[in-house]
């Protein structure tokens, strides 16, 4: 193995014959990576848009709501991952459950402040055209504070991406965090490491853009307004 | 459950405590590493914050730098620094840690002076000031609430961080998770690991608490609800 050689000309920085020769194993790190995030802020988004609803509707909530979210926020990822593998187990569903659980407190702030944004005669005008408290929910609030969601749902998933691969302390199950680790591992393999780092921030990149396209597409009076 | 069981019995061995690797060198080696980051942060961050701040618009470019540090993962900074020039050990992982530590405190220095009232500006220089001792007398004074909140944001946001320099064996407290998920079989280290995650959470949250009150402490009362986070 030539490519664990020590040295400045040895150990470069970027290598595109390690691409070439670990494109499957990059392939399926990047995958299992995308995998995950995706998994993570679904289900996060799940949790959270409906207990923003509910700390919305029922003011007294909110406060404890944001508090917890808030203390589960603070815990270190690398002892909230300590804490569930024991009872989660090793695999990817620890990874998961923990950043579900980071996820949850930016979509639930960003939501309900979304939620409160949504003026008080456009609410009132709502429930005087006759609709009830869900449908106002549905067809004039969540419509309104949909950029707010949106804002959330980005910032959640830019930091999932970063956050994946502290799961690499966990067994192997830290996607391209794994990659990361094991370069560092094995002889300090600067090009595993930097294509690692790389693809992670690029990934980063491409879900965001992704999501601004998203939102852009499902909110065209935030731009009409703005121009 | 067993691994609770495990966690206690971890906990209650005095070496564990008190070996050369044991939870109070850890301690002192997490609290160092953090204090240096978050210094080394200031440092550069508050002047040029301060300066961005007094200069004028310059929310987009804080906007930008913020967002980018939330792409890259802490977990490679702090194996590629280590292999750059600045070679393995503390300084590398301090010096990661800062970098993550700027972007709250960039933002709020920012924030904190450009929202002084430029007629609280010009009165001090119409009373005679000079520009250091109205920025020095009036502005940094009227920042404190936001520099505070920036301070408090950093300090338990690298105090978390500093469990994950474990993996490029930078020592700190997160050591004693990283060694505990090193056991074969598993399931033997898991009361250490358990141990671990207690000891950084209290941490953390410890901190965080204290942090919240030295703020209420330091900000005048007439300033309390100008930065309400």
């Amino acid at each position: 193995m030539s490519s664990l050689a020590y040295g400045e000309t040895g150990n470069p920085w970027f290598s595109w014959t390690y691409v070439h020769d670990n494109s499957q194993t990059i392939r399926a790190a990047l995958v299992d990576h995308i995998v995950i995030t995706v998994w993570s802020v679904a289900i996060a988004a799940a949790i959270a848009v409906p207990l923003a609803v509910l700390a919305y509707w029922v003011r007294s909530l909110a406060t404890p709501i944001l508090t917890s979210a808030g203390v589960l926020y603070t815990i270190p990822s690398l002892a909230l991952l300590a804490f569930l593998a024991p009872f989660l187990g090793t695999g990817r569903i620890t990874v998961v459950v923990a950043l579900v659980m980071y996820a949850l407190l930016i979509i639930v702030r960003n939501t309900l402040t979304g939620l409160m944004q949504v003026p008080g005669d456009v609410r009132e005008a709502a429930t005087a055209m006759g609709y009830s408290r869900l449908a106002r929910l549905t067809r004039v609030e969540l419509p309104l504070a949909l950029p707010g969601i949106l804002v959330g749902l980005r910032l959640a998933t830019v930091s999932t991406v970063a956050l994946v691969t502290v799961g690499a302390i966990v067994g192997s199950h830290g996607a391209l965090g794994g990659l990361i680790l094991s370069g560092f591992r094995n002889n300090f393999y600067k090009a595993q490491i930097a294509t690692a780092a790389l693809l992670c921030v690029a990934l980063a990149l491409i879900l965001d853009l992704i999501l601004l396209g998203v939102s852009r597409a499902l909110t065209p009076w935030t731009r009409r307004r703005a121009s | 459950m067993s691994s609770l069981q495990a966690m206690m019995d971890w906990l209650n061995d005095p070496l564990n405590w008190t070996n050369p690797d044991g939870i109070l060198v850890r301690l002192r080696e997490h609290l160092v590493i953090s204090v240096l980051a978050v210094l080394f942060g200031a440092l550069v961050a508050w002047p040029v914050g301060v300066w961005l701040g007094r200069r004028g618009s310059a929310s987009g470019l804080i906007v930008v730098i913020s967002n980018v540090t939330l792409a890259v993962p802490v977990t490679a900074m702090l194996t590629i620094l280590p292999l750059t020039f600045i070679g393995f050990g503390k300084p590398a992982v301090v010096v990661a840690l800062a970098i993550f530590a700027i972007p709250p405190l960039l933002a709020n220095a920012y924030t904190g002076v450009h929202e002084i009232d430029p007629e609280v500006r010009e009165s001090a220089r119409g009373m005679g000031l000079s520009e250091w001792q109205a920025l020095t007398r009036v502005e940094l004074p009227l920042a404190v609430p936001y520099l505070a909140t920036g301070l408090r944001i950093a300090v338990v946001q690298v105090i978390a961080t500093a469990a994950l320099a474990s993996f490029v064996n930078g020592g700190g407290l997160g050591q004693i998770i990283a060694a505990g998920f090193g056991a074969l079989p598993p399931e033997k280290g898991y009361g250490q690991v358990l141990a671990g995650a207690v000891l950084i959470t209290a941490l953390a949250l410890l901190i965080d608490a204290l942090m919240a009150l030295a703020q209420r402490k330091l900000t005048p009362a007439n300033l309390r609800n100008a930065a309400r986070k």
